[in-house]
């Protein structure tokens, strides 16, 4: 009993520690936002053609992409099924994991 | 104040307000030579190759690994989606490569970096069905190879295990977009200084856009273990990360 107790103790550690964590990764995501405040924060591949044209003044892309999402909105659509399609398979895992060992512990 | 934290502090407020215009993700479709596209490709091919023979191997070993892989592929889904900004004033994003590679080994992400490639170029214009073979070798095998290595290392050395997972995810990230300012200089060598300037020029644009993501990624890496070390013991010691009585 006490060894289960313990194990919950931990299993809490574990999701303070956790959350903490989390919020780290979301403050260095924002504070960029906070002190550039007038930055595009652009994609960044149209700042790419740039730099290579700087370098290579008459270069010219040989291939284009096959298809282009038609707009920014379908864009952040297919980035956004990709980040839930992902998190659906962690977030199962993570329930079927937990609820795995909690069915050992009990038996 | 010391000397040096006057020194940390002054490099961090130059880097905040130092805004440029900077790219840091995949190379983009159709800007790489066709030489170099190819030669990129058949150096990923055989790395693609031995990661699916290691998949095999390790799931016919473990097969209640299996959800585990797919976890770790899932991961990189969802980091490689995430375009988060950064000091710089632009936004890139992790690879996620980092996890996978520390719990199977240095090939098997080659394959699902692969895929998560091809699904971005593919879909969303991201990266490019042309530069694919460079884009894999640097995200999914170079990222793939440093992370494992690093993470070998600080075992090897008796570190902590969190701090050998959030080293070898900082690293792997790192060096993928390293290597990706190596593609593009030896592609695109300066007229006036050759390789080198070129490499300088688009590292250091890199390496400060990365720098913040990276952390970013080593930490989200450091949470994935943690839910696993308390969930998930016997799959961590059959892939032989925990000894029995081991804990983070």
């Amino acid at each position: 009993m006490s060894h289960r107790a313990g194990d919950a103790r931990k299993e809490q550690q574990i999701v303070g520690k956790n959350i903490l964590l989390i919020i780290l990764v979301i403050a260095i995501a924002v504070i960029p936002l906070i002190f550039q405040s007038k930055a595009e924060f652009a994609g960044a591949d149209d700042q790419a053609k740039d730099a290579i044209s700087q370098i290579d003044k008459g270069y010219k892309p040989w291939f284009h992409s096959i298809w282009t999402p038609p707009s920014a909105e379908i864009e952040s659509l297919l980035f956004a099924l990709q980040a839930g399609i992902g998190s659906l398979v962690i977030g199962y895992y993570i329930g079927f994991a937990r609820g795995r060992k909690k069915t050992e512990e009990e038996a | 104040m010391s000397k040096k934290i006057q020194i940390f502090f002054s490099i961090i407020l130059m880097l905040i307000f130092m805004p440029k215009p900077t790219f840091a993700m995949h190379i983009m479709e159709g800007f790489l030579p066709p030489v170099w596209c190819i030669s990129w490709g058949a150096i990923a091919i055989p790395f693609v190759i031995l990661g699916l023979f290691s998949i095999q191997k390790t799931v016919q070993a473990n097969p209640r690994v299996k959800m585990l892989l797919a976890m770790a592929g899932a991961f990189t889904f969802v980091l490689s989606a995430l375009k988060i900004p950064s000091v710089t004033g632009s936004c890139s994003h992790p690879t996620g490569i980092g996890l996978g590679a520390i719990l199977f080994g240095p090939t098997p992400m080659a394959v699902l970096g692969l895929i998560v490639l091809i699904f971005q170029a593919l879909l969303l214009a991201h990266g490019g069905i042309t530069t694919l073979g460079a884009n894999t070798f640097s995200m999914a095998i170079v990222g793939s190879l440093v992370s494992f290595g690093v993470y070998k290392l600080i075992k090897k050395f008796k570190g902590p295990l969190w701090l050998s997972v959030f080293l070898a995810a900082f690293l792997g990230d790192l060096m993928t977009y390293v290597t990706t300012s190596f593609q593009l200089a030896l592609a695109y060598p300066s007229a006036t200084g050759g390789i080198g300037e070129s490499l300088v020029k688009f590292m250091g644009i890199f390496a400060v856009t990365q720098l913040p993501l990276a952390v970013s990624e080593g930490i989200l890496t450091v949470i994935i273990f943690n839910v696993l070390t308390s969930y998930s013991k016997n799959e961590l010691q059959d892939l032989k990360i925990l000894s029995e009585e081991a804990s983070l």
